[in-house]
């Protein structure tokens, strides 16, 4: 479970959440859909211990992520992130990016890493490309080689920030699919997306975001369908 | 028409002055590169403020010219420190450290090239800092660093003829010894020349070989 108490974070005098809080229970899917700047892709680099909090509290079953104590790489282990930039590790081959951190991290023998790998890149349709270098991918080959690559690592929660918005159209369609089979296998995830027909789909709640506040949360029939805060209408009307 | 009183001998003495050119190289360059990598993390770990001492005598080391730092270091050595040590040795930790304040910079320069994004998404994968360093950061900026890197060996190959000035006879310091006997002086150096020549080609060709395996990545 993932737990966000009022939380806070500030970068300089800007304040970009005032205040969030969040429960997601395992095999739950939640999206958050927003503006741009509305704090959305920061939570989730909070909930990873990316970024520094400035108030609240953010537990991981039962971990709290910011806590002194807490090591921070061994949370990360169970909590995979994919970025809108789809940064792949250049100089590795696909293989090596996705057994890199099994290997060097959680200290798993060659054979067993490239088996886990070989099975999550085939997952999500890459199993073709093993030794290709990241450069001779389409965006949408890197971005499902960057999932497969934290799902490697089998985490227990998996945070997805604006994973589409830096890919093609074309390509788009390919990524939402993984994202889709993923939420149907049971993954726990939040998403950031500019999807609204892909988080209507998947979702089991959605998240609407405003100006470092959680303006509206609900099922996604009844924050798509019937939108109470007024925010959330003008939003939607506008994305539409 | 051509008629010189080069002998084999001669020859052989010119390789040894040679012989010098690249072991005064080879040991500057190498311990110069590891200072360099350390100067250089140090820079960009700790941010403009804090390592602004080190920056401050790293720059020292890249303005005075390399000749005042060889007299200078001679006299530091043999006056301040008062030990007796060959002026072979004071030159390789001249040079050292010539060579560490450029390859400093150079290093900094790679390591800022590696996007943040993309040491963002090591860590995210339970990497600690050392690791993202050792197996994201570092390969990377070798391959941004590797074109400077190698001009700065062969800068310091052919900045070591300055070593002469605290009685290493070096290449062209052999060189010089024999035109000063021969009066060849033409002659003489155009066989310099082609030695420096011969040492440095390697280097270059090895390093362009490099950067085009790498650009296949």
């Amino acid at each position: 479970m993932i737990d966000i108490q009022n939380v806070r974070k500030s970068f300089g005098d800007l304040e970009v959440l005032k205040g969030i809080d969040l429960t997601v229970e395992r095999g739950e899917v939640v999206t958050v859909i927003g503006g741009s700047g509305s704090g959305k892709s920061t939570l989730l680099t909070c909930i990873n211990g990316l970024e520094p909090i400035n108030g609240g509290k953010i537990t991981i079953d039962g971990t709290e992520v910011h806590a002194r104590s807490t090591d921070l790489n061994k949370l990360r282990t169970k909590v995979g992130i994919v970025f809108q930039q789809f940064n792949a590790f250049p100089h590795l081959t696909v293989m090596e990016n996705v057994t890199l951190a099994p290997r060097k991290v959680l200290g798993m023998g060659r054979a067993e890493a490239e088996a886990i790998a070989e099975k999550q890149l085939r997952h999500v349709g890459l199993a073709d490309k093993l030794s290709t270098y990241p450069s001779r991918l389409s965006g949408g080959q890197q971005q499902r080689m960057a999932i497969a690559r934290a799902l490697a690592m089998s985490p227990g929660y998996m945070l997805f920030d604006e994973v589409t918005s830096a890919l093609d159209p074309q390509l788009v369609g390919e990524v939402l699919e993984t994202l889709k089979m993923l939420a149907e296998e049971g993954m726990t995830m939040i998403l950031v997306t500019h999807e609204m027909s892909f988080a209507r789909d998947v979702s089991d709640r959605v998240a609407f975001f405003h100006k470092g506040v959680m303006a509206e949360i609900g099922a996604p029939d009844q924050l798509f369908g019937a939108p109470r805060h007024p925010e959330t209408q003008a939003f939607l009307s506008k994305v539409r | 028409m051509f008629d010189t009183s080069l002998t084999l001998r001669d020859l052989m003495f010119l390789a040894e002055g040679a012989g010098v050119t690249i072991l005064v190289t080879a040991i500057s360059v190498v311990i110069g590169t590891l200072l360099g990598i350390l100067f250089g993390v140090i820079r960009t770990q700790l941010g403009p403020v804090l390592s602004a001492p080190l920056t401050f005598v790293l720059d020292i080391f890249r303005s005075v010219p390399l000749l005042i730092q060889l007299v200078l270091g001679n006299a530091f050595v043999g006056m301040v420190l008062q030990i007796q040590i060959s002026g072979f040795t004071v030159a390789c930790m001249v040079l050292s450290l010539y060579t560490s304040a450029y390859c400093a910079e150079i290093v900094r320069g790679g390591i800022e090239a590696v996007p943040e994004t993309t040491r963002r998404a090591a860590r995210s994968l339970g990497m600690t800092w050392g690791q993202d360093m050792r197996y994201i950061v570092m390969p990377l900026a070798t391959r941004v660093a590797l074109p400077s890197w190698i001009g700065l060996a062969l800068g310091v190959m052919k900045d070591s003829a300055l070593v002469y000035v605290v009685q290493v006879t070096e290449l062209l310091k052999s060189t010089q010894i024999l035109i000063t006997r021969l009066q060849e002086p033409l002659f003489l150096l155009l066989i310099c020349g082609a030695f420096y020549f011969i040492i440095s080609f390697p280097l270059a060709r090895f390093g362009g070989y490099l950067e085009r395996r790498w650009s296949n990545d």
